[in-house]
């Protein structure tokens, strides 16, 4: 997709936006790490100059006890101000990192409750998730070798000033040895980039395999299949153990060399050193300061190394991360004008309305009304667009062309605040919060149990909430109790009543509560004549409940009136009776 | 949008592995379990070993060039210093080549074992019974052979060789000054013993810190997860601004997390550093001291400077791997926890082998119940004559699944035993089994591959025309032609490319081409569309036929159309006759039949 040099480019780009981001937290720890360095440099000279004015004439004239106590001193002083260096910069590299994850991930979570639902209904939860975390974590995983990198640029320029202080030799030798290790550095990494690569993708293989086959391990027993099952993961694994050796053999090369180079450096001194002594060019203790030089030099060197490993996947993370921070918004979070809406029940008007998914017409030319507190079932076959109507209607969806109305009102020009509070959409698909009952009712709205009971009532829901261990108080989801699937769609419809909504939506709504109950809960809600109920039915039952039928094909209404009108037209008798005989065969459940 | 299914998680004990031993122990067993790790490891051991004592070259060729080349009592010997430096370079050069030696055979035995352990693992967990495999388990299952292999693997990269050049590099580092100066040797000890204490209780800090992190991690995604999960009902009801509190509530407290972790991470770093130059003082403030006393030389000293700073790296680098070493121990100490669960269903030697056709099925005084207590089987006592149709009746938790599950023989009663035709389900041959038997499990779950290849695992090897055949033979060719690539269609990761029903229907044909002798199915209880209802009950009725069927029926017609009605209630047969004979009874299975009637009158 990329090449290599604009993967370093959006990688600096990348590290641009976290310091502009996080500026402070950043500075702090990159003077951190050039305090480290320079008290890293400082302690060579320190050595050095022990090594001169302490240990060569203790074994010569002898040393003062005053002069003794001083370099101790100063060798202490000078490592505890190196372990200032690291606490800072680690403290605030920790801080630039996890104040820029928060940042990303606040945006990320903020973007998820803002876009369209079409957007959550395009992507796999797995996915979102992913986005939200091991993206935002794989973006930021190369600030805490950022200040580390300056650190380390700091140290180099320290280093080679101190040499040249002490020897040209010297820096000479140190000149042949800091770019050696430089381009070690460099080729490693390009080397073990495509495999390591190749390595994350293959661990993420194991376990996809690994996940399926134990989740289906009934699956696999009834049909005798583990053999085979053992065989897939073993391939899997010897793949990821064949990638992981390919890696190890580059680092079996690396890891040796990053310490021969130092080592040689050092003999190279020791060589020229010698001979300066004996010239007296330099002193014993110039030599020891700088042979220290270099052995301090071999581990910053890798966290470079390091920085640019993780680059390109920071580079990929980042691109994920941005592709949702740049997705578009709800319409309906951007509206501006609103106008209210009139008392009493509401008519409802669906005016010739387009809807599609990416090139997929779905409605097509919808035109619909219901009167004020009128019942209307809307009777289709599987993918006539008869939810699409519904969240039309909430504007989980807005329509392509045509217009949807409420009251007289269109929907763009309502204040969404006063929409919620008007409509309440009950899905066929339950989704019940990890909370209590009670919470999955009000939603944090503020309602009185008495009105939360008498909802429940309504939904035919009150009596076995009750009979639950901690009855409202229960907790449900993933750490409490199970629902069945009635019970669930039950608790919804709650939830939905207890709003007093003035327009009812039901998408299928009660498909898994027994008929007896479905229409003892049907006769509840037309008792409540102050409300606008569109009932997306597939059952016979449900469908004679209404005051009138809409049936629907082909993204239109093909035709309306009451059940025993429309068993006149051909399409609808068709399906109505299929429906009848699925209910006589046994869809029924024991 | 999906709706969230949760079970009730009940405390598995498989995760709560008991800390018998110590982590030497876990390594004994370990390094049992996986011989990949102990072949050729003297040698490995050997190179490693050299490796570290390789690190000592340097120092000690400046004392050596110090005091013999420069400043001994001959002056400069340049002689002397090219050739022990040209020695030091031969050395450097074949110490790199132990080193490359050492890391690769590691890494190689490394990756063999982990191999190894995944896949004997992974076989195990196929081969534990069913009653096994719970949902919580699940979970466990799928975390031992990934993320806790994973741990170790990290360890094998990195913490294991670690250990062993590091502790390597202290010992002989601390051995060579020790000739140098044993005094000093033993002060270096005294001085760094204290990092010891302190360091495990940082860390002991520190991993308490990370368990507290990784909470705050799970907590943010599942609140995460339930805003995507619930974006439907979120939009519908207006919750946006509620969510969006709770989901900045935890994002915080996970940074909040993350930064006390961080504060004992970055203390952790300083220490060595802190240490490092507390011996060192001490070394160079005794030595310059008590050092002519001691016959001492000044490269000497030097040559124990460059020493105490060359145990430094080691020492902190072994304090960072502490704790990956707990990790590792302790995920190591899961698998082979995993791999202690005994294996309860043994396969017979020379097992019997079934005739083709249908089974007669007896259970004699059958009883079942689970490890963890609670029996689920009492007495159950049943004759079923070839070929007969059976359903079986019952509530949520009265025993039906397990039933049918014993006959299948995903687990083995507790008491009493099941004959097909007469022999022991126990002494029947695997294979033979797996032909006669055959179970149509509930949740219709499908492997990440194309339809015809999810139902040829019904019989290995059928031709298309065979898989074609099954779907014809249960009148469900037309669902063929509904799908966009037909036969060849990929079903997605559990099948979920496809509807419940749908699944279902390849289920069925794949329990068709299979043509067990018996068959037990497990019918669905979530509702289809009745298009795929209308099929599916067709095609159940027609995949019982001409063997002997045993199902778990969901569906009235199912009961109504069965030679034999089965009613479980709590473990125990309570009814058991035709629908007639049930029906005249009065007994549960008819007041079943009458709130099933009463429902089916529409509306009022």
């Amino acid at each position: 997709m990329s090449t290599k040099h604009s993967v370093t480019r959006r990688g600096l780009r990348l590290i641009v936006r976290f310091v502009k981001t996080h500026p402070w937290p950043f500075a702090v720890s990159v003077a951190g790490a050039v305090l480290y360095a320079a008290a890293a440099v400082a302690s060579t000279v320190v050595v050095g100059r022990v090594t001169d004015s302490l240990i060569t004439p203790a074994f010569a004239e002898g040393v003062t006890a005053a002069a003794v106590v001083g370099g101790m001193v100063a060798l202490f002083l000078i490592a505890a101000l190196r372990g200032t260096g690291v606490v800072v910069r680690r403290y605030f590299a920790s801080l630039t990192e996890a104040r820029m994850q928060m940042t990303l991930r606040q945006g990320v979570v903020d973007k998820y409750l803002d876009v369209p639902l079409a957007y959550h209904q395009a992507k796999p939860t797995g996915e979102l998730l992913a986005h939200s975390d091991a993206d935002v974590v794989g973006m930021t995983l190369m600030i805490k070798a950022l200040p580390f990198s300056v650190g380390v640029l700091a140290l180099v320029a320290f280093a080679l000033v101190s040499l040249l202080r002490v020897d040209l030799y010297f820096t000479a030798v140190a000149l042949l040895l800091f770019p050696s290790l430089a381009v070690l550095n460099r080729y490693y990494t390009n080397r073990v980039e495509e495999p390591s690569t190749r390595v994350q993708q293959e661990i993420g293989d194991v376990s996809t395999v690994a996940h399926e086959s134990i989740d289906g391990a009934l699956v696999v027993k009834t049909l005798g299949r583990e053999r085979a099952e053992v065989a897939r993961l073993a391939e899997a694994a010897d793949r990821l153990r064949r990638g992981r050796l390919e890696v190890g053999r580059l680092r079996a090369f690396f890891e040796p060399m990053i310490d021969v180079i130092p080592n040689l450096g050092i003999v190279a001194l020791l060589l020229v050193g010698a001979w300066q002594i004996s010239r007296g060019a330099v002193t014993e203790g110039e030599l020891v300061q700088a042979m220290m030089l270099f052995t301090l030099l071999g581990f910053p060197m890798r966290v470079v190394g390091f920085l640019l490993e993780e680059m390109p996947r920071a580079v990929v993370a980042v691109e994920r991360v941005d592709r949702v921070l740049g997705a578009e918004e709800a319409a309906e979070y951007r509206a501006v004008s609103s106008e209210s809406l009139p008392d009493g029940p509401l008519e409802i008007a669906v005016e010739d309305v387009t809807f599609g998914y990416d090139g997929t017409a779905v409605l097509q030319g919808l035109s619909l009304k219901a009167s004020p507190g009128e019942t209307v079932a809307i009777v289709g076959s599987t993918g006539a667009g008869k939810s699409t109507i519904n969240q039309l209607l909430v504007r989980l969806a807005e329509p392509r062309g045509g217009q949807v109305r409420l009251g007289g009102v269109d929907l763009s020009r309502l204040d969404p605040e006063q929409l919620r509070r008007t409509v309440a959409l009950v899905f066929q698909e339950t989704f019940l919060f990890a909370a209590t009952i009670r919470e999955n009712i009000t939603l944090g709205r503020d309602v009185g149990d008495d009105i939360v009971r008498r909802a429940a009532t309504v939904a035919q829901a009150d009596r076995f909430i009750r009979h639950l261990p901690d009855g409202y108080d229960t907790a449900v989801g993933e750490r409490g109790v199970t629902l069945s699937g009635g019970q669930r769609q039950r608790v919804a419809l709650a939830r939905a009543l207890v709003g007093s909504p003035r327009v009812l939506l039901l998408d299928d709504a009660t498909s898994a509560v027994d008929p007896v109950v479905e229409g003892q809960i049907l006769d509840g809600l037309r008792r409540t004549n102050d409300m606008t109920t569109l009932i997306v039915a597939h059952r016979l039952s449900t469908i004679l409940l209404a005051d009138r039928v809409v049936y629907v094909d082909g993204g239109r209404v093909c035709a309306s009136g009451t059940h025993r009108e429309l068993l006149d037209v051909p399409g609808y008798e068709a399906l109505v009776r299929a429906y009848e005989v699925a209910e006589h065969e046994g869809s029924r459940r024991l | 949008m999906t709706a969230v299914t949760h079970s009730i998680p009940t405390g598995d004990d498989l995760d709560v592995v008991p800390e018998e031993g110590g982590a030497l122990d876990v390594l004994r067993r370990g390094l049992r379990e996986s011989p990949e790790l102990r072949a050729g490891i003297a040698f490995t051991l050997l190179m490693a070993v050299t490796t570290a004592a390789g690190r000592l070259i340097i120092p000690i060729l400046i004392q050596q060039i110090l005091d013999r080349g420069v400043t001994g009592a001959d002056g400069y010997r340049p002689e002397f210093v090219l050739w022990s430096c040209l020695v030091a370079v031969v050395l450097i050069a074949a110490i790199a080549a132990a080193g490359r030696i050492t890391y690769l055979r590691l890494v190689r035995a490394a990756e063999a074992m982990l191999y190894g352990l995944r896949v004997r693992a992974f076989a195990h967990i196929h081969e534990l019974s069913i009653a096994d495999h719970t949902d919580v388990r699940r979970g466990i299952f799928v975390s031992r052979v990934t993320s806790d292999i994973e741990m170790l693997a990290q360890f094998a990269q990195w913490g294991a060789i670690s250990w062993i050049v590091n502790t390597t590099i202290i010992v002989g580092t601390l051995g060579v000054m020790a000739v140098y100066s044993w005094q000093l040797a033993v002060l270096t000890v005294l001085v760094y013993f204290p990092l010891i204490p302190v360091l495990r209780f940082l860390q002991k800090r520190q991993l308490a810190a990370y368990d507290e992190v990784r909470t705050a991690v799970g907590d943010t995604l599942a609140e995460v997860s339930e805003s995507i999960m619930g974006a439907g009902v979120i939009r519908a009801y207006g919750l946006r601004h509620r969510v969006r509190t709770n989901l900045h509530r935890a994002v915080d407290r996970q940074y909040r997390a993350q930064m006390r972790a961080a504060t004992f991470f970055s203390l952790m770093f300083s220490l060595g550093d802190l240490f490092g130059g507390l011996v060192l003082a001490a070394v160079v403030g005794v030595g310059v001291w008590m050092g002519p006393e001691w016959g001492l030389e000044a490269g000497t000293l030097v040559a124990i400077v460059f020493l105490v700073n060359l145990i430094l790296s080691p020492v902190q680098e072994l304090g960072e791997i502490l704790d990956q070493t707990q990790t590792a121990i302790a995920s190591w100490r899961k698998i082979l926890f995993l791999m202690d669960q005994p294996i309860e269903i043994e396969e017979p030697q020379a097992g019997v082998c079934l005739d083709p056709g249908p089974v007669t099925l007896d259970v004699e005084r059958v009883n079942f119940s689970y490890r963890s207590g609670g029996t689920v089987l009492h007495d159950v006592d049943l004759h079923i004559p070839a070929g007969a149709n059976v359903a079986v009746v019952g509530e949520t938790g009265s025993g039906k699944t397990t039933f049918a599950k014993l006959l299948c023989r995903l687990a083995d009663p507790t008491d009493g035993r099941i004959l097909l035709n007469g022999v022991d389900l126990r002494d029947i041959d695997r294979e033979s089994r797996r032909q006669a038997v055959r179970m149509v499990p509930q949740d219709g779950f499908l492997f990440d591959t194309t339809i015809a290849e999810n139902v040829r695992y019904g019989r290995e090897g059928s031709s298309e025309a065979a898989v074609i055949g099954a779907f014809a033979r249960l009148g469900l060719e037309w669902w063929l032609k509904r799908v966009p690539a037909g036969l060849g269609t990929r079903v997605g990761e559990r099948g979920e490319n496809l509807s419940v029903g749908e699944r279902q229907i390849v289920a069925l044909a794949r329990a068709q081409l299979a043509d067990p002798g018996l068959l037990v199915l497990d019918e669905a209880t979530s509702a289809v569309d009745p298009e795929t209802e209308r099929a599916l009950s067709h095609a159940l009725h027609v995949v019982a036929e001409g063997r002997t069927a045993v199902t778990i029926a969901h569906r009235l017609a199912t009961a109504e159309a069965a030679d034999l009605i089965l009613v479980f209630d709590r473990g125990r047969v309570v009814e058991r006759g035709s629908h007639g004979q049930l029906l005249s009874s009065g007994g549960v299975y008819s007041r079943l039949y009458e709130s099933w009637l009463g429902s089916t009158r529409p509306g009022r």
